[in-house]
């Protein structure tokens, strides 16, 4: 298969990005998009340019590092995957493909396709964490869970945080993200204890660090690679309203 | 100047070794840790664990990794699960029997000490993840769910359907966010370490580059922890993530660190075939997936020409006509033989010629009986986001038509030496996890990486280290303007320049991808004398030709990904070359060592324990020098060493 391929390159930080054009030809149709990109990077580097950089790193859909907007798709046109587990057999033939870093105000660029997502990071440092210490907890069995509590949670929990709910976001909006978090904890026993003060504290610094605000659009659900449902959304707002009104 | 290795194992009876210890090590006062800097290399289940509890303890840390953000190292790839001797399936499990189960399936070649240690702490790790709102599956009375493993007769392995070293990691990283909103701990993502600095004979501190900037960087420090995991990518193609790398590791041992059993690799038997040149890197089908698929070949050579032909469907060949060959061989363990037996057995059945695919590298693993027994919601239930990649991946069905599956290479259990502290042969210089060798002998049993990489971080290390630390609370801060500094960082920068400077014609990638080839002909599944000499040879000239033809593009002071895998194919080409030396050394089978001189009637490995139960600890000699090897003879005081037997 051949493709044209436009993608935004971009020296750093401060400098100016631009599209540039480059043909990839003879990739098999079950190249993963990111060999294909390692097919041109190789080829940039044979001819002396300098390759461009993404971020990747498992490849299995699960690190979250991957990002990228294809065609206009935060992981590209496929349902439900990132972009690392996404084949050339999704592209048609000979066709243009437009390759863009996440377009968020809270995720800089760093270098053309890579972005600086360490807000994600200081959101969940505000409080999506369980204040235990090593070593300083009852039994695994203590608690019984139900069942379906604990499968709803895995559900919020399957989050990989790589940033296509903010990126998709017209808003910039990271609550899904942050819903994801919230809810897995919420639904289970050992989180509710700082379940208000966990809500409070990552809105809070989810405004802060520059994300918009919610107008359910729904966009983030749809490209989200790992369908985290905007159920959590509404969770986190119970939450959220929950704890403020015991304020 | 050989070592003198001291594992420094406690005396006294098995399970009391590890108290005793506990209760004679010295501890640190609040005050005094106030007072100490902690650096941790990582942030994967070792890393993050043990930088979260040190922070939690009082201790400075400063915690660094290559990634974006802690929650990306591969530990967050690992699917199946996590032992733990809770028998809480009253199938009279016991922390003995894991600790037998785990030394049997190392073939003999860990610590015994270690080992019991590793089974006695792994219910607190089930506690501490459940504590953090660790999402593991449960049953319908509230409680946790477990499955089984390779190598176990018993149902101990907790899971998070097929994302449990996500789930565990999720929960060790918000530990460690705990700490950093704390101040205890301050995070340096998007920085690798470049080299360990060594003073008085103690670590203190590292060399870092920041990925960003290309700013090379010092940090002193009062202890050094790597806890950056294994070095599996020397094959170019793994299931490793791609950034997964030896450097951080391969710098100590060049500091003076002995690397133990560097030659101990993993192949695991499920992962997706080879489909070609341009391929990146190799995906897992987690081991979970033995519990109901069940691996066979057909028995019949024509069937499996029509099968390569397309003439026949897999599904079309009658149940007579299949051999379920670990079955056959292995009646008492069946499909969940641990991954050394189960991979040499596949490339058994593929070199008499059985293999399914075109490149004859592949056989099936099926779900149909396990579908008319359960019922595909139930399937899919169990493995369904693992069906899903699969089918992403293939364009084939699982649920209608057996998976395609192949050894890979997949763990590393070799690494630094490490004594009972968990500590180098470098005073100050800790390794955890998959980066040191210590407690799964020749082979790793699944689901037992994740719970060594936890042992360590959150139970072992915080309390061992204090023992070091208890003798620096007098040191003053480690000052980084030292003639050892200035000569690390030095020697830091020579080497980025040396490589920019070669000007050659062949990338990065263009030379990983013919050491892999080297290293998998040579240093793979089985391996002979000859072939390990080959590899020698031939690493030692390719590693010529990266010194003379590397072309690197860009420059040092920028994000520059080319530099970073350049800096560590340059040590993946001293590092295989080190593996090879070890399997030629290591004249008998054992684990995932499989030297095809050594081996029973029935194709299985043969140990020689009268001249093989040692660790080979070897020391750098300098880059075209043969290192040299000490032996840290492996003395079992409880366990009886047998053949290892699968069948009955």
């Amino acid at each position: 298969m051949n493709f044209t391929l436009k993608i935004w390159r971009q020296k750093d930080a401060k400098s100016q990005g631009a599209f540039e054009t480059y043909k990839v030809e003879n990739i098999s149709a079950d190249t993963s998009f990111l060999e294909m990109m390692d097919i041109l990077n190789n080829n940039l580097i044979h001819a002396g340019q300098e390759p461009v950089a993404f971020d990747h790193d498992c490849r299995e859909g699960i690190c979250g590092m991957c990002s990228m907007h294809i065609n206009g798709h935060a992981h590209g046109p496929s349902q439900a995957v990132t972009t690392c587990q996404m084949y050339m057999r999704k592209f048609k033939d000979g066709s243009t493909i437009t390759i863009e870093p996440w377009r968020s105000a809270a995720f800089p660029v760093i270098r053309d396709l890579v972005v600086d997502r360490g807000a994600y990071d200081k959101i969940l440092q505000a409080g999506g964490f369980i204040s235990v210490r090593t070593n300083s907890v009852p039994d695994g069995n203590a608690i019984p869970i139900p069942k379906a509590d604990a499968d709803e949670s895995m559900d919020a929990a399957a989050c990989v945080g790589c940033g296509a709910c903010a990126a998709t976001c017209k808003n910039g909006s990271a609550m899904l993200f942050v819903a994801a978090r919230v809810s897995s904890l919420a639904k289970l026993p050992q989180g509710k204890v700082e379940g208000a003060r966990r809500a409070k504290a990552m809105v809070a610094k989810m405004d802060e660090l520059g994300f918009g605000n919610c107008t359910n659009t729904g966009a983030c659900q749809a490209q989200c690679p790992k369908s985290i449902s905007i159920a959590h959304i509404a969770r986190l707002n119970r939450e959220f309203l929950a704890a403020k009104l015991q304020d | 100047m050989a070592y003198k290795l001291d594992a420094k194992t406690p005396a006294g009876e098995l399970a009391q070794k590890w108290s005793n210890h506990k209760a004679a090590i010295k501890v640190v006062s609040p005050a005094n840790k106030r007072k100490l800097d902690i650096i941790v290399v990582g942030t994967g289940l070792g890393g993050a664990s043990a930088a979260a509890s040190l922070g939690e303890l009082g201790y400075n840390v400063k915690i660094f990794c290559i990634s974006d953000s802690p929650r990306r190292a591969h530990s967050i790839a690992a699917q199946g699960g996590i032992n733990a001797a809770k028998n809480y399936q009253n199938d009279n499990d016991s922390v003995y029997r894991l600790f037998y189960d785990t030394i049997k399936g190392g073939d003999y070649r860990a610590r015994e000490a270690n080992v019991y240690r590793l089974a006695e702490v792994s219910n607190l790790i089930i506690d501490q993840c459940v504590a953090q709102g660790v999402p593991f599956a449960r049953e319908y009375g509230g409680l946790l769910a477990n499955r089984s493993f390779g190598g176990a007769q018993v149902s101990r392995t907790f899971y998070a359907r097929g994302q449990t070293g996500q789930q565990l990691l999720l929960g060790a990283y918000a530990a460690l966010n705990k700490e950093i909103a704390a101040g205890s701990v301050k995070s340096y993502p998007r920085h690798e370490m470049l080299d360990v600095v060594i003073e008085n004979g103690e670590a203190c501190g590292i060399i870092a580059r920041n990925l960003v900037t290309g700013e090379i960087e010092r940090h002193g420090a009062h202890a050094v922890v790597i806890a950056t995991g294994g070095y599996g990518n020397v094959f170019f193609l793994s299931t490793n993530a791609m950034a997964s790398n030896g450097s951080a590791a391969f710098q100590c041992y060049r500091k003076g660190a002995g690397f133990a059993n560097p030659c101990f690799t993993q192949i695991h038997p499920t992962c997706i075939p080879v489909h070609g040149t341009q391929q990146s890197k190799l995906t897992l089908m987690s081991e979970s997936l033995r519990n109901d698929g069940r691996i066979w070949v057909p028995k019949k050579m024509e069937d499996v020409e029509a099968i390569r032909k397309g003439t026949k469907k897999p599904s079309d060949i009658a149940e007579a006509d299949r051999d379920y060959y670990l079955e056959r061989r292995y009646p008492a363990f069946g499909n969940l033989v641990p991954r050394d037996v189960a991979s040499r057995a596949a490339k058994e059945r593929c070199d008499a010629g059985y293999g399914v695919n075109e490149t004859g590298l592949a056989v099936f693993l099926d779900f149909k009986t396990a579908i008319e027994r359960l019922g595909k919601e139930t399937i899919k239930q169990r493995y369904g986001n693992l069906f899903d990649m699969y089918e992403e991946i293939t364009d084939v069905n699982p649920y209608e038509q057996p998976m395609q599956i192949f050894p890979a290479v997949h763990y590393t259990m070799g690494g630094i030496w490490v004594d009972y502290n968990l500590m180098t042969t470098i005073p100050g210089l800790y390794a955890i996890g998959e980066a040191n060798f210590s407690d799964h002998g020749a082979n790793r049993l699944g689901a037992s990486a994740l719970m060594q990489g936890l042992a360590d971080g959150y139970f072992v290390l915080p309390y061992t280290i204090g023992d070091y630390l208890a003798k620096k609370i007098q040191a003053p801060k480690v000052s980084t303007d030292t003639p050892a500094f200035d000569e690390a960082e030095k020697g830091v920068r020579a080497r980025i320049e040396r490589l920019f400077a070669i000007k050659g014609n062949q990338s990065v990638d263009d030379i990983h991808k013919r050491l892999g080839l080297i290293m998998w002909d040579n240093v793979g599944m089985a391996r002979t004398k000859e072939s390990l000499e080959k590899a020698i040879v031939e690493i030692q000239a390719l590693r010529k030709e990266f010194y003379a033809d590397l072309k690197l593009v860009g420059c040092n002071e920028s994000f520059n990904v080319e530099l970073e895998k350049a800096l560590r194919l340059e040590d993946f080409l001293e590092l295989g070359e080190l593996m090879a030396r070890d399997a030629l050394n290591r004249e008998e089978s054992c684990g995932g060592h499989f030297r095809s001189e050594h081996q029973t009637e029935d194709g299985e490995a043969l140990r020689h324990d009268d001249k093989f139960a040692y660790a080979a600890v070897w020391e750098y000699k300098g880059i075209d020098n043969a290192p040299e090897m000490t032996i840290e003879q492996l003395d079992y005081e409880f366990v009886h060493r047998a053949q290892r037997n699968y069948k009955d």
